[in-house]
């Protein structure tokens, strides 16, 4: 057991499978207070099942979570949520409700069962639509936005949630670049501010720059875990993606970058899980660097 | 307040806080509910002024304010306000289990009969009439209707939840299939009915009606109907986040689980107890939730308990025409629900062509 001071969150050897499909095989976890861990890995190794897995979503069948150090299931579902909050990666429509009402949501699990959201409440939630710039499209309803605005939206009421740990799903998978940067300054100014979280990235010289850790997931297990620079291989990228690559320091922003040169051949292929993935590597996969399509086979 | 000044357009009271669009409708709504019963209790084959009306009502919580005629007001407290009373509670269970459904399936189109409420109340009462039950003591018809109905519930339910995993998609999906079985299973005891009169009863009986309700149907139906809505209020803003999927509604801390089996057992006890005082009356639960969702926004806090006084004033006006428009003989209030409700809410949904796209 680990001394001193617990992680902010913390999973623990978390098993989850549907039927005999293993989704997460004994995955560990932890980030501190103050750090952003990033999780990245292919499509369909666990990113999404594991960030649930942590927001209390879903019960894994081994392993437990610790929030402050306190066993997740033993936390009222209310408490969760004024202390962690998770960013979808799919910004649900909501038929109907304005930005502001969503962003307003996030502002329920502090309020008593009969208390309505007040002044103190809509102040917090203008004071998270401006960190997003959603303030100027308040009052639409959210099936008039695009998935981009959708998402930061989102990432509004979950500032809004006030809380200690933030679980991010893909925070900037539908945004432009201008809005990336915006996205992940945002949140990074916040964990230096003490804020803990674990975002799901999938450009990975996105996830080098801005993590203080990452957890490289293949086939549900982590394949990788530490800073930047140790995760970030050539050869640890090629057994997780199946895709060589050269990795360098960037002069411009003075972080890790990652030229994704080609597929690795396709009889050497390491498919992420052998057991479960027999169709892996037939060639035709070349995605654009960083903007591969979330194929979503599991959780969507 | 921001919008304090000028005129309440709809889309200032739209943009309005919770509370501020509450005492609004509430207000609005509340004074279109007394001033439709007043009205209501004074029409009819004994014609009653409406200041009569008044201090008769006022007469029954001991307020004698001026002197009342005796046939006047035994019209009143054996005839008229039972069934007022009656249509108003029907009303409200109606709007409120239909706004719950429209939010727990996130869809508009959702109606309390969608999860088989309504056809097992149809079947419950069909067979106490069919087998003649209904002449032998005075509660059979609402106990089998009431039975039907929480029973189709059950049947639905169990199917959705077959195999440990529930899914909204099932049950929407079970609701149709048993929907249509026990509408067969009506026509098939319909066709085989020998006896004429027993089956112009269940015709009736099949249009919704108040006709003769009598205070033991207000005592028997208001308590459940009060209490499901209570609950359901109780559990509004669960509502507001069990639409943007569970897994948000669970990370806002909303227990998904026990909160959607507490909504649907509600919403179907609501519709359960309608269905057993007055049949299957038609559209109160679709519309009503509906046309307060365009003016009032989506938020459940607000939708539910306006969706209530709305659906009452929705029903007792319906009812006041129902039994007026062709006196002395009676139109059926469930025939004319849908009569009016149908063509305005089309026209409705033309007019708000693009808000109604937007829900």
């Amino acid at each position: 057991m680990q001394t001193g001071r617990a992680a902010s969150i913390r999973a623990d050897d978390l098993d989850f499978r549907v039927e005999a499909k293993a989704l997460l095989e004994r995955v560990r976890l932890h980030a501190d207070q103050g750090q952003l861990v990033g999780l990245i890995g292919p499509n369909g190794a666990g990113k999404s099942t594991l960030l649930r897995a942590i927001a209390g979503v879903l019960q894994p069948q081994e392993g437990a979570v610790w929030l402050e150090g306190e066993e997740l299931e033993s936390i009222p579902a209310r408490d969760v949520a004024a202390r962690m909050a998770l960013v979808p990666q799919i910004a649900p429509y909501t038929h109907g409700f304005t930005a502001r009402e969503l962003v307003l949501m996030g502002r329920y699990p502090h309020l008593g069962r009969f208390e309505i959201e007040g002044a103190a409440d809509e102040a917090i939630a203008r004071e998270a639509m401006e960190l997003t710039e959603t303030e100027e499209f308040a009052e639409r309803t959210l099936d008039t936005l695009s998935g981009g605005e959708r998402q930061r939206v989102f990432v509004s009421r979950a500032l809004a949630q006030q809380p200690r740990v933030l679980l991010l799903d893909e925070p900037t998978a539908n945004l432009d670049v201008l809005h990336k940067l915006r996205v992940l300054d945002l949140v990074r100014r916040l964990v230096d501010e003490g804020l803990t979280a674990v975002a799901a990235i999938h450009d990975l010289g996105m996830a080098a720059r801005y993590c203080d850790r990452l957890v490289l997931l293949s086939g549900g297990r982590v394949l990788a875990e530490g800073a930047p620079e140790d995760v970030l291989v050539p050869d640890i990228i090629e057994s997780a993606f199946g895709v060589r690559s050269a990795v360098y320091r960037d002069p411009a922003t003075g972080s890790l970058a990652i030229s994704l040169i080609e597929p690795a051949d396709n009889g050497r292929a390491h498919a992420p899980s052998a057991s479960v993935n027999g169709r892996h590597g037939h060639g035709a996969e070349r995605h654009a660097p960083g903007g591969p399509v979330e194929a979503r086979r599991r959780n969507g | 307040m921001r919008e304090a000044a000028g005129p309440v357009s709809v889309r200032s009271l739209r943009r309005a806080g919770v509370s501020a669009r509450l005492a609004v409708g509430g207000v609005a709504l509340g004074g279109l509910v007394v001033l439709a019963s007043l009205v209501s209790l004074s029409l009819g084959p004994v014609e009653i002024p409406v200041g009569q009306v008044a201090a008769i009502v006022l007469s029954f919580v001991g307020l004698d304010v001026a002197e009342v005629g005796r046939t006047e007001q035994l019209v009143i407290e054996q005839i008229r306000l039972p069934r007022i009373l009656v249509g108003a509670f029907v009303g409200m269970a109606l709007a409120v289990a239909g706004a719950t459904m429209q939010g727990l399936f996130r869809n508009p189109m959702a109606d309390p009969g969608i999860i088989g409420v309504s056809a097992g109340g149809a079947l419950g009462a069909v067979i106490a009439i069919a087998t003649g039950l209904t002449g032998l003591f005075f509660l059979a018809l609402p106990s089998f209707a009431f039975v039907g109905a929480v029973g189709a519930t059950f049947l639905v339910y169990g199917i959705a939840a077959a195999g440990g995993h529930f899914s909204m998609a099932t049950l929407l999906l079970a609701g149709v299939a048993v929907n249509a079985f026990l509408g067969a299973v009506i026509s098939a005891i319909v066709i085989l009915l020998p006896d004429n009169e027993a089956l112009r009863e269940i015709l009736f009986w099949l249009a919704g009606g108040l006709d003769s309700r009598a205070w033991e149907h207000v005592q028997i139906s208001a308590p459940l109907i009060v209490g499901a809505t209570v609950v359901i209020l109780l559990r509004a803003r669960d509502l507001n986040l069990l639409m943007l999927g569970d897994d948000e509604a669970q990370a806002l801390g909303v227990r998904v689980g026990v909160t959607r089996v507490v909504l649907l057992a509600a919403a179907a006890l609501a519709t359960g107890a309608a269905v057993a005082v007055s049949g299957t009356i038609a559209f109160v639960g679709l519309v009503t939730p509906h046309i307060l969702r365009l003016v009032l926004g989506p938020d459940h806090r607000v939708l539910i308990p306006l969706s209530a006084i709305a659906g009452a004033v929705f029903v007792v006006v319906a009812d006041t025409f129902a039994r007026t428009i062709i006196q002395p003989a009676e139109f059926r209030v469930g025939v004319l629900t849908a009569f009016v409700g149908a063509p305005f809410f089309v026209l409705l949904l033309i007019r708000n062509k693009r808000q109604a796209h937007a829900l």
